[in-house]
């Protein structure tokens, strides 16, 4: 197996404050994402994980700081241009369709990859049908890959949840995106649930070359998979390394198990 | 025996006539959660309009698609207007926001077009069909029968159009979750702005079909009512569901009417289908075909 190249600094983030009226969710913190690499970002609960990947994702802006996504400094970001320049997520609470088929919430992962018009979708002309097929295989190679293809046709509202967070990485990967959000991949999963969704965040990034940002609060999986780690505590960043130097880190371990007074 | 068909087929036919004023509800729910009161008033406005164009000089073929276009204008305006600004906020708000676009609407059509009632011909005539009067001896309108045809039509083109293309399955999406259909990109604001286009047009259709039916007046918002047990039977969010509401709704209050009727004194057409309505509710509150809830506990 050839090693992965980790790359430039894909994302920067600069100095980000974020607050809800009073409420400090993040102060002052700065790190980077590298193109390829697996970054995690961990801490206690109601540290600012989730704020953060917010922050990135252009569901929140800051109120300071800037981030610059492919050497571009981002302004006015929203969650859909987010989606448009490549960066797809997952949610910690599952957010699929709970209507619809698998296939069909996969599918929609493929929303900005297809063209076709409003009127000749409406009369299903030929392109839009070309259009439709092509995507469709694109959605069964996913498929294929994350090994869902007996509930193809189920609505996911009846998964069991382990399966949903793999639909949900589904519809995720099938919009190709460069960078892939993941917000507590294997939270509230059994150990197999959690060793497959392992397996599968690691061939993500190795075949599809994804660099990957994840929330995680399961310490052995975090030390195993990442390849730089962020610690946040109180919406302030403590740490950020090598999982080795994290884990020697004083302000982390105190985070973590708490201070003798 | 003929006589029994004869009330079954007027009852079904009529029946397709509510299935197309539920539709517009359907559409406009399924997207964005939103009871559009207003309906009734767009279908009103619809066939004020084709007829006022009329009036003005316009052939038939000219009116048909200038209204159409107007009906798109007026679902956009709404959309951009009224429905933006509340996003988020909760369903009541919404609700109150289209009971007042109701009144705007009616107020609106009847500036522009007066108060009088007109009447409305699609030259095709609310008589016998000949063939199965003689064969059958089974009275069918001929307008019914093209009523429904329009009506099938259309239905059958839009939920292909909701289970086949990108864009139907966006609106579900939408539908299902706001946020995670903004994070896989999928643009909000152009479904809804395509939804309320797409209900325009259905009330177009729902309102030539009424308004020749029934005259073009004020009263004509009215119909909007009689969705609400179609709605209650079929599921809020399924198209088919409108669809097959409609079908027993209109069945089930003719039938009621001839066979029942005389036993209380008659009239009970106005009323038997909200009844049924409320008979229903008791046992599936989800609607035929709605989506079963499903809770985890």
């Amino acid at each position: 197996m050839t090693e992965r190249q980790i790359g430039d600094v894909l994302l920067s983030l600069d100095n980000i404050s974020l607050s809800f009226g009073g409420v400090k969710a993040l102060t002052d913190i700065s790190f980077d994402v590298r193109e390829h690499e697996v970054r995690a970002i961990i801490g206690p609960n109601g540290a600012g994980k989730s704020s953060m990947l917010n922050v990135i994702n252009g569901v929140y802006r800051p109120q300071q700081g800037t981030i610059t996504y492919r050497g571009e400094v981002r302004h006015d970001m929203d969650t859909y241009k987010a989606a448009a320049s490549g960066i797809a997520r997952t949610f910690q609470n599952i957010a699929l369709f709970r209507g619809m088929s698998v296939l069909d919430n996969i599918m929609t992962g493929r929303n900005l990859k297809m063209k076709a018009g409003f009127l000749s979708q409406a009369i299903w002309l030929g392109p839009a049908k070309r259009e439709e097929m092509e995507n469709r295989r694109k959605v069964e190679e996913v498929i294929d890959f994350l090994e869902i293809q007996h509930i193809r046709k189920t609505p996911v509202g009846r998964l069991p949840y382990g399966l949903q967070k793999r639909v949900e990485l589904a519809r995720a990967l099938a919009a190709e995106p460069s960078m892939l959000l993941l917000d507590e991949p294997m939270a509230g999963m059994n150990v197999e649930e959690k060793q497959d969704m392992c397996r599968f965040v690691l061939d993500v990034n190795e075949q599809y070359g994804t660099t990957i940002v994840l929330i995680e609060h399961d310490m052995g999986v975090v030390m195993d998979i990442s390849d730089r780690v962020v610690v946040l505590d109180y919406g302030k960043k403590i740490g950020d390394g090598r999982p080795d130097e994290v884990r020697a880190n004083k302000a982390v371990i105190d985070a973590y198990l708490g201070v003798a007074h | 025996m003929s006589f029994f068909f004869e009330v079954l087929i007027g009852g079904l036919l009529s029946g397709v006539m509510y299935s197309l004023v539920a539709l517009g509800f359907v559409l406009i729910y399924k997207a964005s959660g939103v009871f559009n009161f207003a309906q009734g008033a767009m279908v009103f406005f619809a066939a004020l309009t084709y007829v006022g164009l009329l009036e003005v000089g316009l052939a038939w073929w000219m009116a048909i698609p200038a209204t159409l276009v107007v009906m798109v204008i007026v679902g956009l305006l709404t959309e951009r207007f009224v429905l933006r600004p509340l996003v988020n906020q909760p369903q009541i708000s919404l609700l109150m926001a289209t009971i007042g676009l109701t009144f705007f609407i009616e107020g609106v059509a009847q500036l522009m077009w007066g108060a009088n009632v007109r009447g409305l011909e699609l030259g095709v005539q609310d008589e016998p069909i000949a063939w199965l009067m003689e064969t059958a001896n089974i009275n069918v309108s001929r307008f019914d029968l093209m009523a429904a045809l329009v009506a099938a039509i259309l239905v059958t083109a839009l939920a292909l159009f909701f289970s086949r293309t990108r864009i139907g399955r966006a609106l579900r999406a939408v539908a299902d979750d706001h946020q995670a259909a903004l994070a896989v990109g999928i643009p909000l604001q152009q479904i809804w702005a395509i939804v309320w286009g797409v209900a325009g047009a259905v009330a177009l259709v729902a309102g030539l079909l009424w308004g020749a039916r029934n005259g073009v007046q004020y009263a004509l918002t009215f119909v909007a009512l009689k969705a609400l047990p179609v709605l209650i039977l079929g599921g809020f969010e399924s198209i088919p569901g409108a669809i097959v509401g409609g079908l027993i709704i209109g069945a089930t209050e003719k039938l009621a009417e001839v066979y029942l009727g005389p036993f209380v004194g008659g009239g009970i057409e106005g009323w038997f289908p909200y009844v049924l309505a409320l008979l229903f509710l008791l046992v599936r509150p989800e609607g035929l075909f709605g989506e079963k809830i499903i809770r985890r506990i």
